[in-house]
């Protein structure tokens, strides 16, 4: 099968080091054209599941195919197709900027001149003309991603292999990235991204997959995934938080669920299904109580809590913090 | 083809890293200049040489050997730091011949054997060496000496991929490098050692390389008539190209293995 809608074709793929398995059956499809999140926590497979995609990693069992060509019998061809910009950025770091674009330019086969003027066009793109001839390895962290995202497209790929783009950058190199990644994907490039953020996916991503154990646990629109765990929710933020306990008590009544209370936000939160109905009633009865409410919302579900849903809790709140 | 034009384009990488750290270039030229200067005052004063002749001039062949054979400890290290890299997955990730990388760093390092060779040459004529037999022959016992620099360089690359740290390769090459030059005809002739220890010395890689450039060089020290002292010249060109012959293969299979 090697139709043009499919950019990226993974068939239970399998991969073994040692006694572990970091790939169980991994299947994935990446429609041309869009971007995709491969979503799970740390060591679930994620950049294993790269490495093989981008011809790094052989892989056990299973089938694989990038931009219509097999990754295990034509690896050369995968390669003339994709970039890859992993987790820890891939520039030399002895090199110049400049020197790294012009070096990866020509082993694209650019001519020595094209290799120039790509990469001057490059460094002012992303902003790296002033660091042009300073050595990459004194680059800032947001720099150096930046360099490597545009070492990635010195010859602009059909697939973009992004793992982890943005782990560690300042929220304006991260924001700058989502934008550098849009504009591709609005010239025809496929990009399939990996990241322990959800948010990331939820904003760039027109589908993804969550991935634990080596296996995908949920595949979809990210608004799906938000509907798998079912009932929006509704938020209720009282004035004082002595009516908390008051406030707990109308909510679960009218809602019929268990209720999680934030003392600190002065917040309760709840799953519900008749959320007009329900919201009127709650609202009324704390009038009726007295109690003060601040603010409230009825919300669907974040992809953190479809995400903690769908693995089981694995995603620990540690994770989830650095990702808000 | 290909793998031409990218083992020339990492090549360029590789020098262009020297470029931009200076502090190297003085390991380039202080270690030839070390070696001739302290094994040919310091040993210099105290050794005779079978037939006669000037031991200065008897070792000097022997330290650009020597010279030669410590650089796998560079290449071993470089290697090691390359793979140890983030920037080795996108190497291996582009569409580029698979050896470059290798071919590149076995290129840029017989451009720096070039420089010591020729610190070697420029040192040793001050300190009272010479070709005596013109300018041909000399420039042949160059040729061999590269060459096997150039086995050298290869079985730096398999260390270096053995053992991907930079730190360790180095302080491993040296405890192997060291008996190795002792036990050959580098500083003392076979003859002069116990039997047993001449026949080791005599069969040794960098021997066959030493003696046929210091028959090339019209240097002293031609000795002994043990088969491989007769047929050094044969053995100078067979043994780095054998060496090459098993060392680049498991090289280039030891890269593929980077990525299992």
């Amino acid at each position: 099968m090697s139709d043009d809608t499919t950019a990226v074709l993974a068939d239970g793929i399998r991969k073994r080091y040692g006694r572990t398995t970091a790939l169980d059956g991994f299947d994935l499809a990446v429609p041309a054209g869009t971007v995709y999140g491969v979503l799970g926590p740390n060591g679930a497979g994620k950049t294993t599941a790269v490495r093989v995609l981008t011809t790094l990693l052989r892989f056990d069992a299973g089938r694989a195919r990038v931009a219509g060509y097999d990754v295990a019998s034509e690896p050369d061809r995968v390669r003339e197709a994709i970039s890859l910009t992993g987790q820890y950025a891939a520039v030399d770091e002895v090199l110049s900027g400049r020197q790294n674009l012009v070096l990866f330019g020509r082993l694209r086969r650019l001519s020595a001149r094209r290799a120039r003027d790509r990469a001057e066009e490059l460094l002012d793109r992303f902003g790296l003309t002033e660091a042009a001839d300073r050595s990459a390895g004194g680059y800032s962290g947001g720099m150096r991603r930046r360099l490597d995202l545009a070492a990635s497209l010195v010859v602009p790929p059909r697939v973009l292999f992004l793992d982890e783009p943005t782990t560690g950058l300042d929220p304006r190199s991260r924001n700058g990235l989502w934008s550098a990644v849009r504009e591709l994907v609005d010239d025809g490039t496929t990009v399939l991204l990996t990241t322990q953020y959800l948010q990331e996916a939820d904003h760039l991503a027109d589908r993804v997959c969550v991935i634990d154990s080596g296996r995908v646990v949920a595949e979809g629109t990210p608004e799906r995934l938000k509907a798998r765990i079912g009932a929006d929710r509704l938020e209720l933020v009282v004035r004082d938080a002595a009516d908390l306990p008051t406030a707990a008590a109308v909510v679960e009544r009218a809602t019929g669920a268990a209720v999680t209370v934030d003392a600190e936000l002065r917040r309760v939160d709840a799953p519900v299904a008749d959320r007009i109905a329900v919201l009127m009633t709650v609202l009324r009865t704390l009038e009726d109580a007295g109690v003060a409410v601040e603010d409230v919302l009825v919300r669907r579900p974040t992809l953190d809590e479809a995400f903690l849903h769908l693995t089981g809790g694995r995603f620990d709140a540690q994770r989830m913090e650095v990702a808000s | 083809m290909r793998a031409l034009t990218d083992g020339w384009l990492m090549a360029g990488r590789n020098m262009r890293h020297v470029v931009r750290a200076p502090e190297e270039i003085i390991i380039y030229f202080s270690l030839p200049i070390m070696f001739v200067l302290v094994f040919g005052y310091v040993f210099g004063s105290g050794m005779s040489v079978p037939g006669g002749g000037n031991y200065r001039e008897f070792l000097l062949p022997g330290v650009f050997v020597m010279t030669m054979l410590y650089g796998l400890g560079a290449t071993a290290s470089a290697i090691a730091a390359d793979a140890g890299r983030g920037v080795v997955d996108r190497f291996r990730s582009l569409p580029m011949a698979r050896s470059a990388l290798l071919s590149g760093r076995a290129g840029a390092d017989l451009v720096r054997a070039c420089l010591e060779m020729t610190t070697l040459v420029v040192c040793g004529l001050l300190v009272g060496w010479q070709w005596r037999d013109g300018v041909g022959p000399a420039l042949t016992a160059v040729a061999l000496i590269l060459l096997l620099r150039v086995a050298m360089t290869w079985v730096g690359i398999l260390f270096g991929l053995l053992v991907p740290n930079p730190d360790t390769v180095a302080v491993v090459v040296f405890p192997l490098a060291f008996p190795l030059t002792a036990l050959s005809n580098v500083f003392v002739a076979p003859e002069l050692m116990p039997d047993w220890l001449g026949a080791v010395a005599a069969w040794n890689p960098l021997s066959a390389t030493v003696a046929a450039a210091r028959d090339l060089f019209g240097n002293p020290g031609l000795s002994g008539d043990s088969w491989p002292a007769r047929h050094a010249l044969e053995l100078a060109v067979a043994w780095p190209l054998a060496l090459i012959a098993v060392a680049a293969p498991a090289a280039v299979r030891g890269y593929r293995r980077l990525g299992r």
